[in-house]
């Protein structure tokens, strides 16, 4: 026999108005195991709290109802109440007579006969409602930042500076990310290098900073805290303790290769370093078009090295490492524009994208910094920019807006301006998006000051005539059609989410949205957590950011990473599965349905017919386990429970109210 | 799970009906609502007051994904007179994935419960969000609407 005591709150008017609560309290005294009920004006003020208190000490209650408003206000509030008052907190049980009964049903005899149900349902639970202990585990202090972009290189920064090692693992041979192909910044124009560089070098030289290039994350095992993380060190073909980064290597090679890092619009050699200031500043060698790799011979840079670093046997290697918290800050790729047939690119050499201008601009790009066209090598005098390429476009393209190129699209018009006097600039455009701190200033002034020419309007064909690209539209606002004549033609393709997203976040086990942009917890309340626990977010993986955004979002990531690394011990939820394993058959259902992996075999050992036998059963990790309970409806033996929601728990509802 | 009626025997007969109580017939209708949406979704609508028909009686899972269709199949033979399991909609569970599992089962009971003679308009699934308050209002009203039309439910109860 249990000894339950029901406390039902007036909350002042706002259920006894329509409540009659005495009335509640009396039929509550006469439910079963009932031993104590009384009404009170505020239930959840200090001598409300101070009246459940004193009757669990004076009735010896061991469980408690409380009627008031919704748990998902005040449970906490009267768990904590209880458990001052010697019960375990988890012996509680809320009827919601205020959001669902009081506020929403003005006839006060039926809604005082829907209270004494909701009071009922809430006694019958709660005198089945077990004594529940929340568990700890341990946390490991290091962090893993994957991606080294910008927002990865500031995530690593905040989260070593605060004391803790991190590891950046990046994909390409060097970090820096898309930031160290951008020429200048918008709104203030200064140079993308200058403010990056010294932010890598920084990050290479921090005592708590790893940095593993030309290397993915292979394997992701645990949970919160405690995540076993394999990294594939891709065979770089140079062994990084001899090399220098002297240069002799790649000043030899023979082989030339497009470069990635200049948007195809440059050289790079077999063995090379993306960019001069790379870091780490030592070579990789490409093998998909290395002579040595692809006929046998050749072999200068191995002959030509001082210190003897090139390698061509080296493997992949993996390597195994513990970490308390993960970083996810892979950034973006940029759309795949040949869907737009009608803008010609790569069909005509000289529709490029922004990214290439970028790199045409850059004084350390292809070109030195002079804008030339990559047809013919001519200074274009004459440039049409088509923005919202595959942004905004539910036929084509993707249905969100990108936020970046508007902004950037004004930058180059403003940077030609600057770098070919007399040039021309024509913007086409649906809407300008410019909210930023100083972005519609800068907006006013591409338009006023450098003369950059805004046409409001679809592209609906560019063409070649001559040496000159045609460039068919419609400007809407005059409602006629526009042809202008130019000498190259820049795509603001949109920002969509990397090709490999999906892998990775299968690999991590978080999810992610229609268009692969990693999916938040909440999109304004947790904007940079994951529902994984101990998986956060930063920069473009999430959704098309600029620069300022993803360093914003990268601080924000490494101050809940570093929250986490600085607890030694997390509680973790008491509300869990638990596996009777006299019932349990062992046939694992329930783990394949489980999103939290928090379900694994376990070998168990028993006496049958005096011999000893082992066999199968589910086992839950309770430190994984985020107690959603589908494997409970999934198992065929009813062995797995979820405390707090038990199927007792809960028959015992649906009798209460069905009466 | 074994059946427990322990607790039923100990309740009293019939609930208790405060004087002056109109004698009109109001339905009995079990809901199942998620922690997450549904059961937000109606606090929001207690919170913009959007008065509805006091027939349904809330029970709190964590996830829609957790209703197994024997607490279903229990409801009924107890007499209500319809059952209502809500949850977050596709793609927005908290759990990334229990609303998936709700849907396919909800087709499967939906199916089971016709074949045994049961209307199906007594057992409704629906996504209400934690900002559709609105939208818990009008289910609410609708399904008391159209189990009103129906009459008590008689097919499964073993009360009788």
């Amino acid at each position: 026999m249990r000894k339950v005591g029901v406390f039902v709150c007036h909350c002042g008017s706002n259920i006894a108005g329509t409540v009659d609560v005495e009335k509640v309290a009396q039929e509550a005294a006469k439910f079963p195991n009932v031993v104590f009920a009384t009404d009170y004006k505020y239930m959840c003020s200090e001598p409300g709290q101070q009246v459940i208190k004193d009757a669990i000490k004076e009735h010896n209650l061991d469980r408690v109802v409380v009627a008031s408003c919704s748990p998902r206000m005040h449970e906490p509030t009267f768990r904590r109440c209880i458990q001052t008052g010697g019960l375990n907190p988890y012996l509680l049980e809320m009827a919601n007579i205020r959001e669902h009964c009081s506020w929403v049903h003005p006839d006060k005899a039926k809604g005082t006969v829907k209270a004494i149900d909701l009071v009922r349902k809430a006694a019958a639970k709660v005198v089945k409602n077990e004594p529940l202990q929340k568990s700890s585990i341990n946390i490991t202090k290091r962090a893993l930042v994957i991606g080294g972009g910008i927002a990865g290189i500031q995530v690593a920064l905040d989260i070593a500076d605060a004391g803790f090692p991190v590891t950046i693992v990046e994909k390409e041979p060097t970090i820096g990310g898309r930031m160290a192909q951008i020429d200048k910044t918008f709104p203030t124009l200064d140079c993308s290098a200058c403010i990056l560089t010294p932010k890598m070098v920084d990050a290479a030289q921090h005592p708590n900073i790893e940095i593993i290039s030309y290397a993915e994350v292979d394997k992701v095992e645990g949970y919160v805290g405690n995540f076993d993380i394999t990294i594939r060190k891709k065979a770089r073909s140079v062994d990084m303790n001899k090399c220098t980064g002297c240069g002799t290597c790649w000043e030899k090679c023979p082989t030339k290769v497009d470069s990635e890092f200049d948007m195809q619009l440059g050289k790079r050699k077999a063995i090379y370093t993306p960019f001069p200031q790379a870091v780490p500043n030592k070579p990789v060698i490409d093998r998909e078009h290395c002579l040595k790799f692809k006929t046998g011979k050749c072999g200068i840079c191995e002959k030509v090295c001082p210190t003897g670093a090139v390698d061509f046997t080296m493997e992949d290697e993996l390597i195994t490492q513990q970490y308390g918290a993960i970083v996810v800050a892979t950034g973006f790729d940029q759309f795949d524009h040949s869907v737009y047939g009608e803008y010609g690119y790569g069909k005509y050499p000289d529709v490029i994208t922004g990214l290439h201008f970028e790199r045409l601009v850059n004084a350390s790009g292809p070109t030195m910094g002079k804008i030339k066209r990559p047809s013919d090598h001519k200074v274009p005098e004459t440039v049409v920019f088509i923005k919202c390429v595959g942004s905004r476009d539910e036929a084509k393209g993707k249905t969100y807006c990108s936020r970046t190129c508007c902004m950037y699209t004004a930058k180059h018009a403003t940077l030609m301006a600057e770098k070919v006097k007399g040039s021309k600039s024509y913007i086409f455009y649906m809407d300008v998006r410019t909210p930023g701190k100083g972005y519609e200033e800068f907006y006013k002034r591409t338009q006023g000051e450098y003369g950059a020419q805004y046409i409001r309007g679809r592209v609906s064909k560019v063409y070649p005539k001559g040496d000159k690209l045609v460039v068919r539209g419609e400007d809407s606002l005059l409602g006629r059609p526009v042809e202008i004549e130019a000498d190259m033609v820049v795509l603001a393709s949109a920002m969509v989410a990397r090709s490999d997203a999906g892998d990775l976040a299968r690999t991590l086990g978080i999810s992610y949205d229609k268009d692969n942009f990693f999916t938040e917890a909440h999109p304004k309340l947790r904007p940079v957590e994951t529902h994984t626990a101990g998986v956060f977010l930063a920069g473009a993986c999430q959704g098309p950011k600029d620069i300022p955004d993803s360093v914003a979002q990268a601080g924000a990531a490494a101050a809940k990473a570093i929250g986490l690394l600085a607890k030694s011990q997390m509680e973790t939820e008491a509300t869990v599965s638990q596996v009777d394993e006299s019932r349990c058959s062992g046939c694992l259902l329930c783990k394949s349905i489980c999103p939290y992996k928090a379900i694994d075999v376990k070998i168990i050992a028993e006496r049958v017919g005096g011999k000893t036998v082992e066999r199968q059963v589910a086992s839950v990790n309770k430190s994984l386990c985020q107690g959603c309970g589908a494997c409970t409806v999934a198992c065929r033996a009813g062995s797995l429970n979820l405390l707090g929601f038990t199927n007792e728990q809960i028959l015992a509802e649906v009798e209460a109210v069905c009466l | 799970m074994s059946l427990d009626t322990e607790a039923v025997q100990q309740q009293p007969a019939t609930a208790a009906q405060p004087e002056g109580a109109p004698q009109e017939w109001e339905p009995r209708i079990v809901g199942f609502a998620c922690n997450w949406c549904t059961y937000a979704g109606a606090d929001l609508a207690g919170l913009s007051r959007l008065q509805y028909p006091p027939s349904i009686r809330l029970i709190r899972v964590p996830c829609s994904g957790r209703v197994n269709p024997q607490f279903v199949i229990r409801a009924f033979q107890r007499g209500a007179d319809g059952v209502l399991v809500a949850g977050c909609h596709p793609g927005d569970c908290h759990y990334s994935t229990g609303n998936y599992f709700t849907r396919r089962r909800f087709l499967l009971m939906q199916n089971m419960l016709q074949y045994m003679g049961m209307d199906p308009r007594r057992f409704q699934a629906r996504w209400i969000s934690g900002s559709e308050g609105p939208k818990f209002q009008q289910v609410i009203t609708q399904m008391t609407e159209d189990i009103k039309a129906l009459g008590p439910n008689r097919k499964m109860r073993d009360v009788e």
